[in-house]
């Protein structure tokens, strides 16, 4: 742990503003510059900054899944996007678009690029942690006490 | 059939997501490694039927057209390669169940091992340079992970060397694709085939050819970039430094064949003089390097290094013989070094030495491995009846109507040195007597499951491999076939952009 009041109260504002920043990525990169890969990135160094300030051990307990988990759960969504495709007899990884017209919602654009998205971050956010969280344990000291 | 053809990268990856999942649970892992390697394997053989009676196949990924999206194309020798590999994978997989231990089971060696395969056949079948430079990534990373698997300290310090001249490798590879896409502005390479006509004004196919031959000669272990190999693969356990052996180095000279017939088909004659250069050199040094050798890993590598120095040769040649010698020869030296690998690491549990001098006796107590051993070792050396004299005997034949002597005698006496190199192996590890304390307790107390788990699939692959040189015409006439589609691009390239 990395003591200091400044990164402390900063950490409590950021981490919060960088997870929702997180997902602004991860949807805007449906038409603009953005994506699955740039809001895992922001997600992990979201809780990267949390590990500085509270440590490894309470960050463990915040994520409450192991990083292995989220790279797994990514892989499968992210390839299963693509086998979807598949099912659908056209080439592995085409994307397929439904529209659907909801009472409330009004008109709905759906495609399978944003669960592929949401399983491409889930990898980068496992496999950033994944790191940290493994140089933690081998080396205590270096980001905790 | 669209499925099909993306069955070789999918089905390593599933199986390597879900072994990942389960990763606390060991017997789940086992089952799924063993399971996702036999359907891997049923995938290839259903590719090599399908290509073999319609021909060369292409499938467009996310349905964008070529060339712009990313190709899968399978022709006979991506096919073939596909299927072999499939077919050591699963031999592999069944030995790693008894000759890896807990804790790499633990650490992830299932998933690292479904993610190297993936790699593997990414780089087999893609139809894009760069795509092929990321399934390069994706199975060095896996191979980076899966030699440091464990920690040894020898591990660690082959891994350094490994990680440090593929780095350069990659950097190599890069630069002449940045250069050709540069020059052409397209990636996939049957569309590069034909838009080669700037790069060849501007004089630089020899600088782009000349890169491409570093970058996959030094996966590949060509002379003289080869030095990283003997000293990293007798690090890890058999069965990972059987499955680098058998087919990491054969993804290096796939790229290479890949490349040079349908980027360069007509080299000059500079281009073709350093390709022979380079291969009797790598054919010498790597039995030179053998015959000094006491450690019988580090002896096989040895011999794994000379042998890619006839495949290069037969490239090197660019008749359609040549290449033909070449295809079956890199066919049959997937098991052949596989299943030596496997066996090297058996001789190593069985009399619990490393040093060919300190063997002995394995003939006499263990007859099945004696006689698994005979099949690839002298399949190597090019003895009749076994395949490696067929891969031999058309590259000979392919050199001596291009009247290339040197290089054809250069073949001829690495042949005798390979025979002598591993003879040596047989008379001391096999033919010597067992030293009297040995005799007291031979070999591992293994029960008997261990010991089948572990000498099936090395029966299995010696048995394959003897009868293939028996019977050596169904795939002579396939890698004939292979060699046809090398050397005439148009059905390739037709294949990919259609029309």
């Amino acid at each position: 742990m990395f003591y200091s009041l400044i990164l402390r109260v900063a950490a409590r504002v950021l981490v919060p503003l960088l997870l929702l920043f997180s997902l602004f990525m991860l949807l805007r990169g449906h038409n603009l510059p953005g994506g699955g890969f740039v809001g895992g990135l922001v997600a992990a160094s979201a809780f990267v900054l949390y590990v500085l300030t509270a440590g490894v051990h309470e960050s463990r307990r915040v994520l409450r899944v192991e990083p292995h988990t989220l790279l797994g759960v990514g892989l499968a969504l992210a390839y299963g996007t693509g086998v979807l495709a598949l099912l659908f007899g056209k080439p592995f990884l085409t994307s397929l678009w439904v529209d659907l017209h909801l009472p409330v919602l009004g008109d709905l654009h759906l495609g399978s690029t944003l669960p592929f998205d949401i399983g491409v971050m889930l990898v980068v956010v496992g496999t950033a942690l994944l790191m940290v969280f493994s140089v933690e344990d081998r080396l205590p000291g270096l980001v905790e006490e | 059939m669209k499925t099909l053809l993306v069955l070789p990268i999918i089905v390593p990856a599933i199986t390597d997501v879900c072994a990942l999942l389960a990763r606390r649970h060991r017997t789940v892992q086992r089952v799924l490694g063993v399971f996702g390697a036999a359907v891997l394997f049923g995938a290839g053989t259903l590719i090599i039927a399908e290509v073999h009676a319609h021909g060369i196949q292409a499938v467009q990924m996310g349905n964008w057209p070529a060339p712009f999206g990313i190709t899968l194309v399978v022709d006979p020798l991506s096919a073939g390669l596909v299927g072999i590999s499939g077919f050591v994978a699963l031999a592999v997989t069944v030995y790693a169940l008894a000759g890896i231990d807990e804790v790499r089971e633990q650490f992830g060696f299932h998933p690292l091992f479904h993610l190297l395969l993936m790699g593997i056949n990414g780089a087999f079948i893609t139809g894009d340079l760069f795509n092929l430079y990321v399934w390069y990534e994706v199975l060095l990373i896996a191979s980076f992970a899966l030699l440091v698997l464990g920690n040894e300290r020898k591990q660690l310090d082959g891994a350094v060397k490994y990680v440090g001249i593929n780095l350069v490798a990659s950097a190599a590879f890069l630069s002449s694709v940045g250069i050709l896409y540069g020059l052409t502005g397209t990636l996939n390479m049957a569309d590069l085939a034909g838009s080669m006509e700037p790069v060849r004004e501007l004089g630089l196919e020899p600088v782009v050819a000349m890169l491409f031959l570093i970058g996959f000669g030094i996966k590949a272990a060509l002379f003289p970039l080869f030095y990283w190999l003997p000293a990293s693969y007798h690090t890890p356990p058999a069965p990972i430094a059987a499955i680098f052996a058998g087919l990491l180095t054969k993804v290096g000279v796939y790229s290479l064949l890949r490349v040079f017939t349908l980027l360069f088909p007509n080299p000059s004659g500079y281009t073709q003089a350093v390709l022979l250069i380079v291969a009797g050199a790598t054919m010498l040094l790597g039995v030179f390097g053998a015959l000094v050798q006491q450690h019988v890993l580090r002896l096989l590598a040895f011999l794994v290094i000379s042998a890619m120095g006839y495949v290069v040769m037969g490239l090197g040649f660019f008749t359609t013989l040549g290449l033909a010698g070449a295809v079956f020869y890199v066919f049959q030296d997937v098991p052949v070094k596989t299943s030596l690998f496997l066996i090297g690491g058996l001789m190593e549990r069985e009399t619990g030495t490393s040093e060919i001098g300190r063997m002995g006796g394995l003939y006499q107590y263990r007859p099945l491995l004696a006689t698994a051993f005979i099949v690839p070792a002298f399949s190597l050396a090019g003895f009749p009846p076994f395949p490696g004299f067929w891969g031999k005997l058309t590259l000979i034949q392919a050199g001596l109507a291009q009247e290339r002597w040197a290089i054809v005698a250069v073949a001829l006496v690495v042949g005798l040195l390979t025979l002598l190199a591993v003879a040596q192996v047989w008379g001391r590890a096999f033919w010597q007597s067992a030293t009297v304390e040995e005799r007291e307790e031979f070999g591992a107390d293994d029960p008997r499951g261990v010991r089948a788990l572990l000498q099936g699939p090395v029966a299995v692959l010696a048995g394959t491999l003897f009868a293939l040189g028996c019977y050596a015409e169904p795939l002579l006439a396939f890698a004939h076939d292979a060699a046809v589609h090398l050397t005439d691009s148009g059905p390739y390239i037709q294949a990919v952009l259609g029309g």
